[in-house]
């Protein structure tokens, strides 16, 4: 099969290190056989409640305005329709308990962007629902809205205070450049497009208790939200999510919305409530990825070597904070990737708009930070007319000097240096920049385009305190295992992982070990799962939790057979002394009678990270995950339309616990990085409304977008830090590996415009998303 | 006293009879809600990503026919006499069985290739994906045709996955012709069908949901009741009900007139019935004109062209549709009938204004009669739009010259996108009448179609795009008739400057 073919290449060395039983393997999917068969359950395939009711949401018609008032009466003599739910119903606080406190729980005063939900109609069934939902009616009067990044800047909006982060001295740095270069740019933003819906299901139980069923990557901060807007206590709401159909950040926060107004409508009503948005719905209702506008001023030596630079990064947050001051944050924390900035200067705006509140997305910032230092680069190559990967190169971090961050982290676990020249020899880099050249100069049609990029990304979440997990270890007295931890599974195979770290530690067959649902009542407290940190926090949770039992169980071996503890072994389904070798179960039995505990918690903070907000310095990532990928593109002149060629792939994820999802987060993450960059586009129109809001109007990449050249492999070296089976991160950095598409088609581009008479080493601009229209706009053939 | 008809099919080799219907309920709603068949997903309801997708089973000339089809904006009652299989089905269908020895898995080949292969993440598109693939199944790999990683990027592009980029996905629908086969026992369920077509429901006088099997009942029903919501594959009207809300008393469904499923050749025609997928329609213009292949894989996703029918899409008038700049430039006729008679009128006559025609509210479209090919016509399809599979075009521009002795004698140039109607570019077309067929005569076109329509901007397109696109495409198509010239090859045409050694210097 093919995909063994890219993992065992990918294995390399690392195959030297012998697997573990479970850990190392490509184990499929723990549901996959369930998802093939249609028996997986996501929430809105879960058995109804009697008397279960239906919830739709009403949405404000304009971007900003005063709400006079809501006329439900047409809505309320439909068919099927109990009611409409309204912020005068909330019992408890009536703004959603984000750090920032911006954001109602149901407008009712101001609306702030079209879509902002004001009030949800109650029905029988969910067509019903949104039928009415249509007929409420809202008196608002319209406020002046602001609509971009650049008006927000010029009207001083911001949901947060800017960040400055200096060192050194950028503007002498600049004025005493060798040469130097500015530029604007812009990218846009991008709709997460989880296939599964956002939506929530909230049972009312006895004694004021709920249970709420939540597509959800942090149930913890549902189960605070929704307490927190009925003003009961968290004890008494439970929230659980055995899977998401897909979350990629949209469902980290912005799901909390659904739960609660379930919540709010079942509390009303006194009766179960689903809510399930619609796809157009969802799309109006929640947030994207930050779209963001870039100025920047650099300076650099005749080599390309970056001497100074002023960057300014506006960051568009929407309506509200949401997670808007950490993705920017991490912006800031990626806008150097790979590559020392000694002298630099650097402004982050949080803008605040009229739209939709931009929340996280895979990379959290981290891709909008890691294209701008890109393009610099690109930039200035083409400036010298120097090839792009030698100016990337010799701007790298440096493995003994040159090795310290803009925010003072010291960078000691560089692999680039020896991780870009492998990828530059293995996918031929040098010699198809030629052949590129050479297609480019007899062809004035087709394009082509080739750039080598490479991503250094920074594992933790940037907020220490998220970097704590617990798990729970449970062994049942017939010798099968059970794990619970604080993690949620979104399609990212974190499930499989924990049970295979949880299977080795206890040297159980995989097939003992079951993961169950996400629920705030086994585990307090958890973080999201986000930041690419799932595996990294809750598998070691579980492994810790895993080694208690274990190590109650070696005690009672010990005892048996008079021996230590220590020499007793737990593999291949045995427990194995000096003396005796039993099977698991037996072992079990024995301990269960002897009233040894066969179950137990683990708990798992990350090491060494520490950081001052107010400085923004320290240490705020445990490692940094690396890769790099060299993507070969071409377009056509005539169109502007492009095509994706080729992709190579070397990426980092330490020692894989599972190659397969590993390759498949690569692959995915790659993927959807490419739609950022090239089809997703979202248009909102003068009045703010936005115009794509459905998978007709807004396009992922399908199969045609896929090359049948893809090329993955790991890089084989265990992580350097102390990481659950010497794994690295993988959920997030290899969406940044298709910033690599961009630099391609810029690349293209700039051969195209070389034919045209352009002068030789101009700025390259190109619109992100690069769609057909940008290119050919890029190209100098559409106005505007 | 109007009634709902019952709902009849075949599914797990049994009979499954629902009553009670509302003739607007999609099949998604009723396998969901009804039949607790959960295992069916909705990731947009409106056909775009494949999440719902289902397979129907129909004899045809004696054989079994599998379709895979979006049962989000499909209607219910549409599936009346069919087989139906849904993901929960591949492991529940006694007549799915392990081919002569084989012994089977308890997975189907199209779920199981999944699972080996790593093509699950999210699992929510993977019903989809598995239906798509059991359809590729029963109609390429049962047939002895292999499946080629070209055939499953073409018949999963109307399939979309968030997590995995595809390409464990299309390394499964190639696997899955390796595994040990399964296959449907078409004899048997060829027998189910048969009978049920025998055991015919009692034509209702006033059925809510009404599918004549002939024309002249068709046309009858169309004169009673005017007000019917007229339907053919639903999978525009279908987003009328999911996403406008409509609702419909009464439905009239064109696709059981056998007298509208039929492709025929006469008189120098290609004669398309109205109730002919687009699938089987774009297959008889593509057998005609090869040159069509990639255009007609670019409609909608196949899912959307199983059900769909070229009939419904040049009734509904859509000016972004891509089926009528065709017809236009390939000089179609459509055929209007009523109990009072028929006529036809070039397609481009049809049209009155966005969504508006000159039909009565008692005629129906019943049959597009396309002129075939004659000697010396240069036909290209241009489309433009952001995705390349399974998108609406910014732009489509369809030129048919007739190029007699190096001069344009004719031209017919039908384009989509540009007006608030598809439109025929007579500007254009006389511009290129009467001039030798060159780069000259290329940009005088392009001038013309700028002069002659005024596009709008919209989340598609801005409006210069478009004009350039006008501008460019005439170009495109002089330069693609340069046979044997680098330029005359298209974008996807090309490979990568890495798999030919001898490509490198």
């Amino acid at each position: 099969m093919k995909r063994d073919d890219i993992t065992l290449r990918g294995a390399g060395e690392s195959a030297a290190i012998a697997p573990q039983p479970a850990m190392g393997r490509s184990h499929p999917h723990e549901s996959a056989r369930a998802q093939v068969a249609g028996n997986a359950h996501y929430i809105d395939d879960l058995p109804e409640l009697r008397g279960t009711l239906f919830a739709a949401p009403v949405m404000s018609p304009v971007a900003h305005g005063r709400v006079n008032g809501i006329d439900a009466s047409a809505a309320l003599a439909m068919p099927g329709v109990h009611g409409v739910v309204l912020a005068s119903d909330i019992p408890g606080d009536r703004v959603f308990p984000s750090a920032a406190r911006d954001e109602a729980i149901l407008a009712s005063e101001a609306v702030q962007h079209v879509g902002q939900v004001v009030a949800l109609v109650v029905a029988d069934t969910v067509m019903a629902a949104r039928r009415a939902a249509r007929f409420v009616k809202l008196d608002v009067t319209p406020l002046p809205a602001i609509l971009s990044v650049q008006d927000a800047l010029a009207a001083q909006s911001f949901v947060l205070p800017p960040v400055h982060v200096r060192r050194g001295d950028a503007e002498a740095a600049l004025a005493q450049a060798t040469h130097r270069l500015q530029g604007q740019f812009e990218t846009g933003g991008q709709e997460h497009f989880y296939l599964e819906g956002q939506i929530a299901y909230a049972l009312p139980l006895e004694q004021g208790q709920w249970w709420i069923h939540s597509s959800n990557q942090h149930p913890g901060e549902v189960q605070h939200w929704v307490a927190h807007a009925l003003g009961i206590p968290a004890h008494a709401v439970r929230v659980e999510c055995r899977r998401m159909g897909g979350g990629f950040g949209g469902k980290e926060t912005q799901a909390g919305h659904m739960a609660v107004w379930a919540a709010l409508a079942a509390r009303k009503f006194g009766r179960p409530v689903k809510l399930r948005l619609d796809r157009d719905d969802d799309f109006m209702v929640t947030g994207k990825r930050h779209p963001f506008a870039y100025e920047y001023d650099v300076g650099f030596d005749a080599s390309g070597r970056i001497t100074g630079l002023k960057l300014q990064m506006a960051t568009d947050c929407g309506h509200s904070a949401d997670l808007s001051g950490a993705v920017a944050d991490r912006a800031v924390f990626h806008c150097d990737n790979a590559y020392f900035l000694e002298d630099v200067d650097i402004v982050s705006y949080r803008c605040k708009t009229h739209m939709q509140s931009h929340t996280a997305f895979r990379g959290f910032g981290g891709p909008q930070g890691v294209i701008a230092i890109e393009v610099i680069l690109g930039d200035i190559a083409r400036r010298l007319r120097l090839d792009a990967l030698d100016v990337r190169l010799r701007n790298l971090y440096g493995k003994d000097e040159r090795n310290v961050t803009h925010y003072q982290m010291q960078v000691e676990d560089n692999i680039l240096h020896e991780l870009l020249p492998t990828l530059e020899q293995s996918s031929d880099y040098r010699r198809r920049q030629k052949a590129v050249s050479a297609w480019n100069a007899v062809n004035p049609v087709f394009k082509r385009g080739l750039a080598i990029t490479p991503v250094k990304f920074g594992i933790s979440f940037t907020a220490t305190l998220f970097n704590q997990a617990g798990a729970l270890v449970h062994v049942y007295t017939d010798g099968s295992v059970q794990v619970n931890h604080g993690g949620t599974e979104m399609g990212q195979g974190l499930n499989t992982k924990v049970a295979q770290v949880v299977a080795d530690e206890l040297g159980v067959p995989l097939d003992h070990v079951m993961v169950t649902a996400a629920d705030t009542s086994k585990v307090p407290n958890a973080s999201a799962t986000a930041a690419s940190s799932g595996t990294d926090l809750n598998g070691r949770a579980a492994q810790y939790a895993a080694r208690t039992v274990r190590d109650n169980l070696a005690a009672f071996v010990s005892g048996l057979d008079r021996c230590g503890a220590g020499a007793v072994r737990f593999e291949g389904g045995m427990v194995i002394s000096p003396q005796t070798t039993r099977p698991w179960r037996e072992v079990v039995v024995a301990a269960y009678a002897n009233r040894i505990q066969l179950w137990s918690d683990g708990f798992y903070r990350t090491p060494k990270i520490h950081y001052d907000k107010t400085t923004l310095t320290g240490r705020p990532f445990f490692y940094f995950a690396y890769g790099a990928a060299c993507t070969e593109v071409a377009i056509d002149t005539t169109t502007g339309e492009s095509r994706v060629l080729a992709i190579d792939i070397l990426h980092d994820v330490g020692r894989s616990l599972n190659p397969a999802i590993d390759v498949g987060q690569i692959e995915g993450g790659f993927i959807q990085g490419m739609g950022w960059l090239t089809t997703e586009e979202l248009v909102w129109d003068p009045k703010g409304r936005l115009a794509t809001h459905a998978p007709s109007t807004y396009k992922i990449p399908a199969t045609s977008d896929v090359p049948e050249h893809l090329n993955v492999a790991l890089w084989p070296e265990a992580n350097r830090e102390d990481n659950v089976g010497g794994s690295k991160a993988v959920g997030e950095p290899p969406f940044m590996l298709a910033i690599s598409v961009y630099e391609a088609l810029r690349n293209a581009v700039a051969a195209a415009r070389a034919d045209g008479g352009a002068a030789a080493g101009e700025r390259i601009e190109l619109r992100a998303p690069a769609t057909a229209e940008n290119v050919l706009r890029a190209l100098g053939r559409v106005a505007g | 006293m109007t009634t709902t008809r019952l709902i009849r099919f075949i599914r797990r080799g049994q009979r499954v009879q629902l009553a009670h219907v509302a003739p607007d309920r999609t099949l998604l709603e009723v396998l969901r809600e009804d039949l607790a068949a959960t295992g069916t997903k909705e990731g947009c309801g409106e056909g775009d990503c494949g999440a719902c997708t289902v397979v129907l089973g129909s004899e045809r000339d004696g054989r079994m026919h599998y379709e895979a089809v979006n049962a989000c904006i499909r209607l219910a009652h549409s599936i009346d006499g069919m087989a139906l299989w849904t993901v929960e089905d591949l492991t529940a269908d006694p007549l799915i069985q392990p081919a002569g020895d084989a012994a089977g898995g308890d997975l189907h080949p199209a779920q199981q290739a999944l699972v080996d292969c790593h093509g699950t993440q999210c699992g929510f598109c993977t019903p989809g994906f598995a239906m798509s693939m059991f359809g590729m199944y029963q109609n390429h790999v049962c047939r002895g045709q292999a499946i080629t990683r070209e055939m499953a990027v073409r018949e999963l592009s109307g399939n979309l996955c968030r997590c995995t980029g595809y390409r464990p996905i299309l390394d499964a629908a190639q696997q899955m012709q390796e595994l040990p086969a399964m296959r449907v026992d078409e004899a048997a369920l060829l027998q189910h069908l048969k009978q049920l077509a025998l055991d015919t429901q009692r034509p209702e006088a006033d059925s809510t949901y009404d599918a004549p099997t002939t024309l002249q009942a068709l046309l009858a029903a169309r004169a009673a009741h005017p007000q019917a919501q007229v339907v053919a594959g639903c999978t525009d009207v279908g987003l009328w009900v999911t996403k406008g809300h409509r609702r419909f008393e009464r439905v009239l469904d064109v696709t059981r007139a056998q007298e509208l499923r039929a492709v025929r050749e006469d008189g120098g025609l290609l004669t398309i019935g109205a109730a002919v997928t687009l699938t089987d329609a774009y297959a008889a213009l593509v057998a005609h004109w090869p040159q069509l292949a990639r255009f007609a894989e670019r409609f909608a996703g196949l899912p959307v062209r199983n059900s769909g029918t070229l009939g419904g899409n040049v009734a509904n008038g859509s000016p972004i549709g891509d089926s009528m700049p065709l017809l236009i430039a390939l000089g179609a006729q459509v055929e209007l009938a009523s109990t009072r008679g028929s006529r036809r009128l070039p397609l481009e006559d049809l049209y009155t204004g966005y969504r508006t025609s000159v039909m009565a509210a008692d005629e129906l479209l019943t049959f597009i009669h396309v002129p075939l090919p004659v000697a010396g016509q240069l036909l290209a399809a241009y489309k433009v739009s952001k995705r390349f599979d399974d998108d609406i075009s910014a732009v489509c521009l369809v030129l048919n010259l007739h190029v007699d002795a190096g001069r344009v004698a004719q031209a017919r140039i039908g384009a989509g996108g540009v007006a608030a109607v598809p439109a025929r570019a007579r500007q254009a077309e006389a511009a290129l009448a009467g001039q030798p067929w060159g780069e000259a005569a290329a940009a005088a076109a392009g001038q013309a179609l700028q002069a002659e329509f005024s596009p709008i901007s919209d989340m598609r397109a801005s409006s210069a795009y478009r004009r350039e696109l006008l501008a460019a495409l005439p170009l495109r198509l002089w330069r693609e008739s340069r046979q044997g010239t680098p330029q005359a090859l298209t974008l996807h045409e090309l490979s990568p400057l890495t798999l030919s050694e001898e490509a490198l210097p």
